[in-house]
């Protein structure tokens, strides 16, 4: 029996390289069946990444797809997008690849409210070159950089996102996979700058260093500190601490696009031009 | 009605033996042997899909018996 998002998948690049209980494809799945369950022309979607564990699931995809290099994967969509507004495009970043070496990027994305999609696979680290601690690593964790622990506060990435301007913002974790492909759903669907933050489990390179070796701890873990946002507005600060809320974080519809401004300034030049 | 009935599948060339599907089984369909997962009381499945949504490696489908 196939798997039923096979028709998706570049079936003869499977098994993919991600360690046994790698949240990163629990993350690619709910991608996929968003995309199907939208019904998405996949001859008009693409997707594109950067660098690192989580940027290797374009490959598996059975899309247009680019592998692009560490931290610019928002750059070149942002190229695709202004080349053919008509396109859907995707963005599948790690922390560190968004938030690090391509913090500017995101945060630039967001302030023009570009129509991408981008699905952030928060492991909060870097899995790629074993451990590193990125800027979203929770204070006091262990890191192969931070062997005392991290004493850097962290990003909210999705509170950041906000800030800069992103129109739609929400949390999701692999533990809650059912709603996290839904979050996808209407990221998806979002015209403007849409930023999903999914948390994902690195057994091999977070986990393991704090207590939480097991790929089903970390995602036990999302399930007791997790709280679904309309839940978390009735909590007083002391209930909060410690916890985080998932789902849709802000959703602003029919702010200007860029794309669409941008069409819009080029045919006015043009007419001015041509008068 | 007749009750639906539910085929689950592991495809052993993908599956990396993280145990996630049977932990999140809420009817003990999928049980482990030798450190594997396998189908054991199939009959049992209700389609929740939360096996098959937790599975990083599409190594695990479920699917309604007389559908297409
Ligand atoms: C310019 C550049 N700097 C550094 C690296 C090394 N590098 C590769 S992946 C990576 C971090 C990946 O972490 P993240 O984006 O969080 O993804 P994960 O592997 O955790 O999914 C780094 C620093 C690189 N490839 N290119
Ligand atoms: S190192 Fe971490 S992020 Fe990379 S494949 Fe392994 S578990 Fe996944
Ligand atoms: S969740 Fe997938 S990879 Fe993990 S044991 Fe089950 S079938 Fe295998």
């Amino acid at each position: 029996m196939a798997h039923p998002l096979e028709k998706y998948l570049r079936a003869g690049k499977l098994p993919h390289i991600w360690c046994a209980g790698c949240g990163h494809g629990i993350v690619t799945q709910a991608i996929l069946r968003a995309v199907d369950e939208l019904q998405l022309d996949t001859e008009k979607t693409v997707v594109v990444s950067g660098i690192g564990c989580s940027s290797r699931a374009p490959g598996y995809l059975h899309f247009d797809t680019l592998h692009t290099t560490h931290g610019r994967a928002i750059p070149f969509a942002t190229g695709i997008k202004m080349a053919n507004p008509e396109l859907r495009v995707i963005v599948v970043t790690g922390d560190g690849d968004a938030a690090a070496i391509g913090g500017n990027h995101l945060i630039h994305a967001a302030r023009r409210n570009i129509d991408l999609t981008v699905i952030c696979f928060n492991n909060t680290i870097y899995g790629m070159t074993s451990g590193q601690y990125s800027p979203v690593t929770p204070g006091g964790s262990f890191a192969s950089t931070a062997p005392y622990g991290m004493v850097e506060p962290s990003f909210d990435l999705c509170t950041l996102v906000a800030g800069a301007g992103g129109t739609f913002v929400a949390r999701g974790t692999t533990y809650h996979a059912r709603p996290l492909t839904n979050i996808i759903k209407e990221a998806i669907k979002h015209e403007g700058f849409s930023f999903v933050e999914a948390l994902s489990q690195c057994p091999t390179y977070y986990g393991r260093r704090n207590k939480l070796r097991a790929p089903l701890d970390m995602l036990y873990w999302y399930r007791d500190h997790a709280v679904g946002v309309s839940q978390w507005e009735k909590l007083t600060d002391d209930e909060k601490a410690g916890k985080f809320p998932i789902g849709v974080l802000k959703k602003v519809e029919h702010a200007p696009e860029f794309s669409r401004v941008y069409s819009e300034l080029i045919a006015r030049a043009r007419e001015r031009s041509e008068a | 009605m007749a009750e639906a009935s539910w085929e689950v599948a592991i495809n052993s060339k993908w599956c990396k033996k993280c145990g996630l599907c049977v932990a999140f089984c809420p009817k003990k369909v999928l049980g482990e042997e030798m450190g594997a997962p396998k189908v054991l009381n199939e009959s049992l499945c209700i389609g929740c899909l939360l096996c098959e949504m937790h599975c990083p490696d599409f190594a695990i489908a479920v699917k309604r018996r007389d559908s297409k």
